[in-house]
């Protein structure tokens, strides 16, 4: 249904990403998609991690604050018009994206979509019965990840 | 020296013998615990649980007997509990920064007034003023004694004030060099900004008629002084004083800039060991208490300046005999001055609890930059701070700067920092960092300057 995004607050200045990712890499923990929300004063850097409950606890162990958010992960195909069909659902609704990122994966030309909904269960709603294939956790890095 | 020789009539207390002056001292002394004793009940019942009355002080050394007043009293009795008038003859109200957000109020007579004016006389005759000198008066008007306090004090003396108070650097430069200024009144550190910024607009300043510069309201360097006085061809002194007390004009340089002259007729200084209180002799540095000996409406006994200085009784080659006091440089509290004015991390921490209703660890970065101070607040995100959303701490930041805005009257730099970035000192967090004698090295002296410790 939903799955677990990593979010680590960064200063603004050279030097603040590798750390983090130094350390996942060397635990073998895979980092499926990350974005990087910057402001002249800071960074929020989110990731969807192979492990989140290992991942999360290896960071908070080296000084990291973390938070851990609930976001749906949508499959759609990696074509012109594939996000635009996707956001039709939500027209005439009260359901507000508060952010969203994309990655592409696999032979097959698929795209999946990350989204922070302000509703997420009645947008999972939404997107199901719109037949649309909303990803578990399991799914987003395993099944992708091939 | 041709400023030597600038001698006004209300200077004449300066130059009291000083068998004379002590005489002056308890007749003033004995009349103002009198009238505390007998107006403010505060004061009326300390001396009563002590088993003291105002008949008990017979020599100025039954002076140490009495106990001290704090700013914290002036903020407990907020905001006219210690007022020894009643508001009838009570003819001005200033106000300056607390450690809670709320201000201390002080009060002042007709008499005070006059009492102000003329100290503030003396201050600048010894500074070499006169009528004909042309003042430009930078100090803030407001609530802030020292811009009024000039004020007064140089229409007194005979020269011609202008107003211009704070702010508004160009239009203070233009002032300056059209108005044929030649004595200013500010803070040396917005001195040093407004010398830059002339540097800026093509205006040497060494080539106007300025000649003089009375600094005060917060603590400044020798080698501020040599930056201040070979860029901007004048001499520069140092003036002390505090609201609580009266405001600007209770000690000030003569031109051997030999400590700061304390007119001890109405202000009587005590040096104390800041930890048991104990009064030290002439000479030993600790904490300067002093004693108003002429307030009516609001007389401070045995009032903790928390200023650390120390006390020269041998006479001053000027001639004056009052006692001086060495030049500020550090204080007994955690209280720092920013641009004049009077910041308590107490304050910073009151507002950030306010905001979130937890208190992050944080710590204050003073800074210099191009001659004014700045004040930088790192606050550490902790987990109940911290959002995926980037709106979420844009606000969180928006929110933290209004509040710490509002409680100290300062524009506030905050930094939101990493969990755990701010380094944990063993004992008492190290809450300060102080680079303003760091910074633009070319007018400090880095050697003179305590480094945080590593």
């Amino acid at each position: 249904m939903k799955i677990h995004q990593l979010s680590l607050f960064l200063e603004n200045r050279p030097g603040q990403m590798a750390p983090p990712c130094k350390l996942l890499a060397g635990a073998g923990i895979n980092i499926r998609t990350l974005t990087l929300a910057d402001t002249e004063r800071f960074g929020i850097l989110r990731m969807i991690v192979s492990d989140w409950q290992r991942s999360r606890s290896l960071l908070e162990d080296a000084g990291y604050l973390v938070n851990v958010t609930e976001v749906v992960a949508v499959e759609v195909a990696d074509s012109p018009g594939g996000l635009g069909e996707l956001l039709e659902v939500f027209e005439d609704t009260e359901i507000n994206i508060e952010y969203m990122y994309a990655f592409t994966f696999g032979p097959l030309g698929r795209a999946a979509l990350i989204f922070r909904f302000d509703q997420p269960d009645a947008a999972i709603d939404r997107l199901r019965a719109a037949g649309l294939n909303v990803l578990e956790d399991v799914e987003v890095y395993h099944r992708i990840a091939v | 020296m041709e400023l030597e020789s600038a001698f006004h009539p209300a200077s004449t207390p300066d130059y009291l013998p000083p068998v004379r002056m002590r005489e002056l001292q308890l007749d003033r002394l004995r009349a103002v615990v009198r009238r505390a004793y007998g107006n403010v009940p505060l004061f009326r019942e300390r001396l009563d649980a002590r088993g003291l009355g105002p008949e008990d002080i017979r020599s100025l050394g039954d002076l140490r007997r009495l106990p001290f007043t704090t700013k914290a009293d002036l903020r407990d009795t907020y905001p006219f509990g210690l007022f020894a008038s009643p508001i009838e003859e009570v003819v001005r109200l200033h106000a300056s920064s607390g450690t809670t957000g709320k201000p201390i109020v002080v009060a002042y007579t007709a008499q005070d007034l006059e009492v102000w004016t003329s100290v503030m006389v003396r201050a600048l005759a010894a500074c070499g003023l006169t009528h004909g000198d042309i003042v430009q008066n930078a100090y803030g008007y407001g609530l802030f004694t020292g811009g009024l306090g000039a004020h007064y004090g140089v229409e007194s003396l005979g020269a011609t004030v202008i107003p211009v108070s704070g702010g508004n650097t160009d239009r203070q430069i233009m002032v300056m060099k059209d108005f044929r200024v030649t004595a200013i009144c500010c803070t040396p550190s917005y001195f040093i900004h407004l010398l830059e910024r002339a540097g800026e607009l093509g205006v040497n300043v060494r080539e106007l008629p300025l000649r003089v510069g009375i600094f005060g309201a917060e603590p400044w360097t020798e080698s501020m002084r040599r930056h201040i006085e070979i860029e901007g061809g004048i001499q520069a002194f140092d003036i002390y004083g505090l609201s609580e007390i009266i405001g600007p004009g209770v000690a000030v340089e003569c031109s051997y800039h030999s400590g700061l002259h304390i007119f001890e007729d109405h202000f009587y200084p005590e040096i104390v060991d800041p930890e048991t209180g104990g009064v030290l002799p002439d000479g030993e540095e600790g904490e300067l208490v002093l004693t108003t000996l002429s307030k009516q409406a609001m007389p401070m006994i045995r009032y903790r300046t928390r200023d650390i200085t120390s006390l020269a009784p041998e006479p001053c080659p000027c001639g004056r005999t009052v006692r001086r006091i060495g030049r500020i440089g550090r204080r007994s509290d955690d209280m720092m001055i920013v641009r004049g004015i009077n910041v308590f991390p107490s304050q910073i921490e009151a507002a950030l609890l306010a905001v979130e209703g937890t208190l992050p660890h944080y710590q204050i970065i003073l800074t210099r930059q191009k001659g004014l101070d700045a004040i930088e607040v790192q606050v550490e995100i902790t987990p109940e701070l911290f959002s995926d959303k980037v709106g979420a701490m844009e606000s969180l930041h928006g929110r933290l700067s209004y509040a710490l805005e509002q409680t100290l009257g300062l524009r506030v730099d905050v930094t939101l920092a990493a969990a755990r970035s701010i380094r944990r000192s063993e004992g008492k967090a190290q809450r300060v960092i102080d680079r303003r004698n760091l910074g633009e090295g070319r007018h400090e002296n880095p050697s003179t300057v305590a480094l945080p410790r590593k």
